[in-house]
């Protein structure tokens, strides 16, 4: 089912948790919304599950106008932040609440019940745990409970608050593939919330990137990656390495190391660079000049992650490159090297 | 002994112990005492009385009636102070101590003022033929005055721990509010409820000062059990007294004792101890 939200808005008090704005989620779609916090991500998907009423705007289901509609009635699934499981059910009593809690008319037998809570536990794997109550089950096996319970409504919108926050990494990882392969599996539309951009470019379609309660960009992983819309975007989206200085000459200089630009009006007298947009060398070339000490350096996975630092630099900058290139270049905390940017990535002056 | 870690366990136990044996255990071998000067028949004598099985009769019905007054006003209460904000908040939540704090005679003396027949509320009551002071009711009164404070202060705190989150998860999965408070709400708050309930129950059982002043203690009719007690004691028939004080006391202790139980059941439970089936 699609999504329609149209000019939403929401205070409280004297703060504004969002501003209008308006978005369109194809039926069957993933998408999540990404941002700091505070910047009104929980408040929307709120507001889309029933929990918030907004000042102004509506939501449209499909063609049904549900603004006004009890969130009980939207039939929407939805797992909370710390997944808010019954304490004192057990996981099969937890999974079928949704279903025994039908008026008469529409509630399935106990049979029936039975039948459909078994087949949902077995699919988030956890048919030998039915009897056991949430407190005697690990963050990933509580988080797989909570999506049971969701799930067993048969809902078509699936709405998900921070729903990996809580858990270590590997779990994580773990879990994200296996909602993938649930959402393809039973097609609902589902909307995520997320700080973390790693979790957003993995799972969703498309990523809504919000800020101060605005929308700042919309787009699928791959292309908001390569363009994001502008430095918020694109400083949320990854570690970034900011240089900044004033223009002379085609050059944008700062103290002793400069970096030629063509200076354009109305950008901002900075540059900024992704830590694998940096090569580092032994010596400067015509197209940068960039001394700077080696300062820390860290095997991650398949790079080596230096971290760097000048007098020119306000923070210290971080280079990844790959092992081979490390070896080559023989770098030791304290080395002096000279980077050279491969990419430059400017945006208008906010 | 294996080492402890943390400090000062035998002197804290020690402290502990010697309080007890003091404020505790002294007195009550005192009364045990008192009691070993009476014979078996003296005894049953002593405590079937038959005004003393009217008054049983008056401060159950009377603590009974408080009690479950108090289960439903104070979990409104407890509700109210946990779920909403609003003015005045802070100054309700202060209130609710005042129980514990005012004097039970001076509430004993307002509750019988305010509600005799030519008392503000009671002169409202009487054209109904509604008698509060100087009957049970008035007693009733009395005792549910004095004990709320137990089951608001029990339940709010658990009120408090349960996350509105766990209300909306109800809602959305399709709940009515009422089938979300039976399934969701109540089975976490229950085991305070009984236990605010029972505490105010048993705080019931032995109120004298505010009940003394509405009672109107009449013989077979409004004496509650404290009050013979202070009679037997002014007759100077201590053994009397211990008698009916040793009654008072293994009811008040065996229902504590069932509450205690009962709850940390409850708990272990709830908290994952143990693994049912």
């Amino acid at each position: 089912m699609s999504i329609r939200v149209h000019n939403v808005s929401r205070r409280f008090g004297a703060t504004t948790a969002l501003e209008p704005l308006s978005l369109d989620i194809a039926a069957g779609e993933m998408v999540g919304l990404l941002g700091p916090s505070g910047s009104g991500k929980t408040t929307l998907l709120r507001i889309i599950a029933g929990l918030e009423t907004p000042d102004s705007g509506t939501i449209h289901f499909g063609d049904r106008d549900v603004t006004r509609v009890h969130v009980r009635k939207r039939r929407v699934g939805f797992v909370f932040q710390h997944y808010a499981l019954f304490h004192h059910m057990s996981v099969f009593e937890n999974v079928a609440f949704g279903l025994r809690a039908r008026p008469a008319a529409e509630r399935p037998d106990n049979d029936e019940i039975k039948r459909r809570v078994r087949h949902l536990l077995e699919r988030v794997k956890l048919d030998s745990m039915a009897e056991r109550l949430p407190a005697q089950l690990s963050g990933g096996q509580q988080q797989r409970v909570a999506l049971a319970r969701a799930l067993a409504v048969e809902p078509e919108v699936l709405l998900l608050d921070e729903p990996f926050g809580a858990l270590d990494t590997r779990v994580r990882v773990e879990l994200r593939r296996w909602l993938r392969h649930l959402h393809e599996e039973f097609g609902f539309t589902s909307v995520f919330v997320t700080h973390d951009q790693e979790e957003a470019l993995e799972l969703s379609d498309r990523v809504v990137v919000m800020s101060d309660g605005r929308i700042e960009q919309v787009e699928a992983p791959a292309t908001l990656y390569r363009s994001p819309a502008n430095r918020f975007v694109f400083s949320f989206l990854g570690e970034t390495n900011r240089f900044e200085g004033e223009f002379h000459h085609g050059r944008l200089v700062n103290g002793e190391a400069w970096i030629s630009v063509d200076a354009r009006p109305g950008a901002a007298d900075e540059v900024l660079m992704r830590p694998h947009e940096l090569v580092v060398t032994t010596e400067p070339d015509e197209m940068a000049h960039l001394p700077a000490r080696v300062d820390a350096i860290s095997p991650v996975g398949s790079d080596v992650r230096l971290e760097l630092s000048a007098e020119w630099m306000r923070h210290p900058w971080q280079v990844s490159l790959a092992h081979h290139e490390h070896e080559r270049l023989g770098l030791e905390r304290g080395s002096h090297c000279w980077l050279r940017p491969t990419r430059l990535h400017r945006f208008e002056r906010s | 002994m294996r080492a402890r870690v943390l400090p000062g366990f035998t002197l804290s136990l020690g402290v502990t112990l010697l309080f007890v044996s003091l404020i505790l255990l002294l007195p009550m071998t005192s009364l045990v005492g008192q009691l070993a000067g009476l014979s078996w028949s003296q005894y049953w004598a002593a405590i079937t009385d038959p005004r003393l099985l009217a008054s049983y009769r008056v401060t159950l019905l009377a603590a009974a009636t408080a009690s479950l007054f108090n289960a439903l006003f104070g979990l409104l209460l407890a509700w109210v102070l946990a779920r909403y904000a609003f003015p005045g908040k802070r100054v309700l939540d202060a209130l609710m101590d005042l129980p514990f704090a005012l004097p039970t005679a001076v509430a004993g003396i307002t509750l019988a003022t305010l509600y005799s027949r030519n008392g503000a509320i009671g002169a409202l009551l009487a054209p109904y033929g509604i008698e509060i002071a100087y009957s049970w009711l008035g007693i009733a009164l009395a005792m549910a005055f004095t004990s709320v404070p137990f089951v608001v202060r029990t339940v709010q705190p658990v009120l408090e721990d349960l996350p509105t989150r766990t209300d909306e998860a109800a809602l959305t999965l399709g709940a009515s509010n009422f089938y979300a408070f039976r399934r969701v709400i109540w089975p976490h708050i229950r085991p305070a409820v009984i236990t605010g309930t029972g505490l105010s129950f048993a705080r019931s059982l032995g109120e004298f000062g505010a009940v003394i002043f509405i009672a109107g203690n009449m013989p077979y009719e409004t004496e509650v059990v404290s009050l013979m007690l202070a009679t037997r004691l002014e007759e100077y028939d201590y053994a009397g007294a211990a008698a009916i004080a040793s009654v008072v006391m293994l009811v008040s202790l065996l229902l504590l004792l069932a509450i205690n139980l009962w709850q940390g059941r409850f708990y272990r439970r709830l908290h994952g101890g143990s693994f049912p089936g």
